[in-house]
């Protein structure tokens, strides 16, 4: 328990000094990708690595967020740091009407019902074109300020989207080590078990997958507000795969597993840039060798590795603990 | 062109399309019967059908019959190598594990198609002509009018394979349970395999006769896939009737949404009936509720 703050604060302190590495330019820009991307990914985490419950249409709940505050502040000149929270609420209510039917389900149901659902909002996006501007997207987002701080720029991008993803990650971590994450570990191994030992698990279901879809707005709203742009096309199926991707390549359930599976896939598509269009193929492979061969993602295979190099004798005991 | 008329029309597109849903949706069903599996990649054999047969038909110069047949036969190599190479390994499947290595397989598909065949749509010619037959003052393509055939054929043909043949009878014996079936002497990883080659056959099929009248490219297996199986979960996941009238209800709702209501929204109604069907009765329209066992 311990170890995962120690790694947090290290982690922070990581970020916070590495845009000082390059100064601006297109490498920072790629960081603050990885800084939506991360948050979408420990969310989704939270939802699919916790409790168990695939989500397949989290691209969804990224888009509203985008697209609540992008309309508010553009059209009807809200101003950004309200349209924020209008936009997490609002989400988090549809979020938890959503929640109760749809959290019945369970497997291969659930997965093509969620899919149904962001297919469904992704078709809203591009026919209400009088709103959202349609395929061709919402321009002139204004961005966020504070005073007369505009947060406009890599440097300053970087640290307002860091932020809210350091408060994201510490605040799954909490949630790892409480009591409401240990039931959703049990709903994990085993729903009717962890009912038949009191967990409210149909509720407490509904409660992180509404919390997921909150996180995944405030992202959506920071996108929006960092790029002043959305289209409907960073919202589709693809994108919602793209997440699932991450946290299974990061590995379910730990957090810091979903910070390398964002990082992963956020720097994939550059370095694959030289050879486009293969980047899906490669997607695809992954997707499938990971889960074949190394189902506890990246994560699970730094923590395995570790063991490895450790001396026997003290491995033993270790054993003996865990 | 009266009211009647219109509503003539929308039917036999509604009817058409409806076909293809329910093969689709069939694919789903077969594999889900003897493994339990929703298989992700579907709708990229209903791609592959047609964009092979595109190929063989131009670039390798072969006659029509010849170039459907070698997409089938690639298809269903293809499915059939898929269950071997990625299903028959896992050691511990869970449903999180199958859905995330199907959806893995199927972005594969699509992306190796991608590659080798490029990004253009490309039409299909349909298999006889190209003049509009009137029927009731609506105006039908001959298309339509082997969509239907081929449809029925394949639906009587399934029918006597599960019920009249050997593998048959022993692919619904392990769909009703698995462990008795391996202890009656049945090779249940044969069946899975035997599941996968048939279904990816039907659906290169469905891809193959739809592609004359909507075009076929890399990518439009994604939504036919997702299509079909709202029909097999509208059939209840029943490899027979439940899931074709739920194809053909699917096609004409559709049909008539674009038509009267809005086209822009013609993929939504799928996805709202998905979702209205999943909430309200998850064990499809037409079968009784199952008490799950742990």
């Amino acid at each position: 328990m311990k170890r995962d703050y120690l790694l947090f604060l290290l982690f922070t302190l990581v970020v916070l000094v590495a845009p000082l590495a390059f100064e601006g330019g297109y490498l920072l820009n790629v960081l603050v990708f990885m800084g939506i991307n991360t948050m979408l990914a420990v969310a989704l985490n939270l939802l699919l690595g916790f409790a168990g419950q695939i989500s397949l249409g989290h691209a969804a709940f990224f888009g509203l967020g985008a697209y609540i505050s992008g309309v508010l502040t553009a059209n009807h000149g809200v101003n950004p740091w309200v349209a924020l929270p209008i936009a997490a609420l609002s989400v988090g209510v549809i979020a938890f009407l959503l929640g109760f039917p749809i959290l019945k389900l369970k497997g291969h149901y659930l997965a093509m019902a969620t899919l149904g659902f962001g297919i469904i909002v992704f078709i809203v996006f591009n026919e209400t074109v009088e709103i959202t501007g349609g395929p061709s997207g919402l321009t002139g987002i204004p961005t966020m300020k504070i005073g007369a701080m505009e947060f406009q720029g890599e440097m300053k991008s970087y640290y307002l989207i860091w932020g809210f993803t350091l408060l994201t990650m510490l605040l799954s971590i909490n949630l790892d080590h409480s009591r409401i994450g240990r039931a959703l570990r049990a709903i994990h191994d085993s729903e009717v078990a962890s009912r038949v030992m009191g967990v409210n698990a149909r509720f407490l279901k509904v409660q992180v997958f509404t919390l997921s879809a909150v996180i995944s707005a405030v992202a959506g709203s920071l996108y929006a507000h960092t790029m002043t742009f959305v289209s409907p096309s960073s919202f589709g199926f693809n994108f919602s795969v793209e997440l699932v991707t991450m946290v299974i390549i990061g590995g379910l359930g730990s957090i810091f597993g979903s910070f390398l599976g964002a990082a992963l896939l956020t720097f994939l598509p550059e370095l694959l840039r030289v050879v486009q269009d293969y980047d899906i193929v490669v997607y695809g492979l992954l997707l499938i060798v990971m889960t074949m061969y190394m189902p506890k993602g990246l994560a699970g295979g730094v923590a395995s590795l570790a063991r490895l190099l450790r001396p026997a004798k003290k491995r033993t005991v270790d054993h003996a603990q865990g | 062109m009266d009211l009647l008329q219109q509503l003539t029309q929308y039917a036999f597109s509604g009817f058409s399309t409806g076909a293809i849903y329910a093969l689709i949706g069939l694919g789903f069903a077969i594999i889900y019967n003897s493994t339990g599996i929703i298989n992700f990649a579907q709708g990229e054999f209903v791609m592959l059908g047609g964009v092979l047969t595109y190929f063989s038909l131009t670039v390798l110069r072969l006659p029509y019959l010849v170039a459907m047949a070698v997409a089938v036969a690639v298809t269903t190599a293809a499915g059939a190598a898929f269950e071997r190479l990625t299903i028959r390994p896992l050691k511990s499947p869970s449903p999180l594990s199958l859905v995330i290595i199907t959806i893995g397989g199927s972005i594969f598909i699509r992306g190796v198609a991608m590659l080798l065949w490029g990004k253009d749509t490309h039409a299909l010619p349909p298999f006889s002509g190209n003049d509009p037959l009137t029927v009731g003052g609506a105006s039908i393509m001959p298309q339509h009018l082997w969509i239907f055939g081929i449809t029925l054929l394949i639906i009587a043909a399934n029918k006597f394979f599960f019920y009249y043949t050997i593998s048959g009878k022993a692919m619904r014996a392990c769909s009703h349970n698995r462990t008795a079936a391996s202890l009656v002497g049945i090779d249940v990883r044969k069946m899975v395999l035997l599941s996968f080659v048939i279904s990816s056959a039907v659906g290169s099929l469905a891809g193959i006769i739809i592609a004359p009248l909507t075009m076929t490219a890399y990518d439009v297996g994604v939504m036919l896939g997702l299509k079909g199986f709202c029909a097999a979960i509208i059939g209840g996941m029943s490899s027979g009737f439940g899931t074709v009238l739920g194809g053909l209800l699917l096609g004409l709702l559709e049909s008539f949404g674009a038509g009267l209501i809005s086209s822009g929204y013609k993929d939504a109604i799928a996805f709202i009936v998905l979702l209205l069907i999943l909430f309200i009765r998850p064990q499809g329209l037409f079968s009784k509720a199952q008490t799950e066992r742990v």
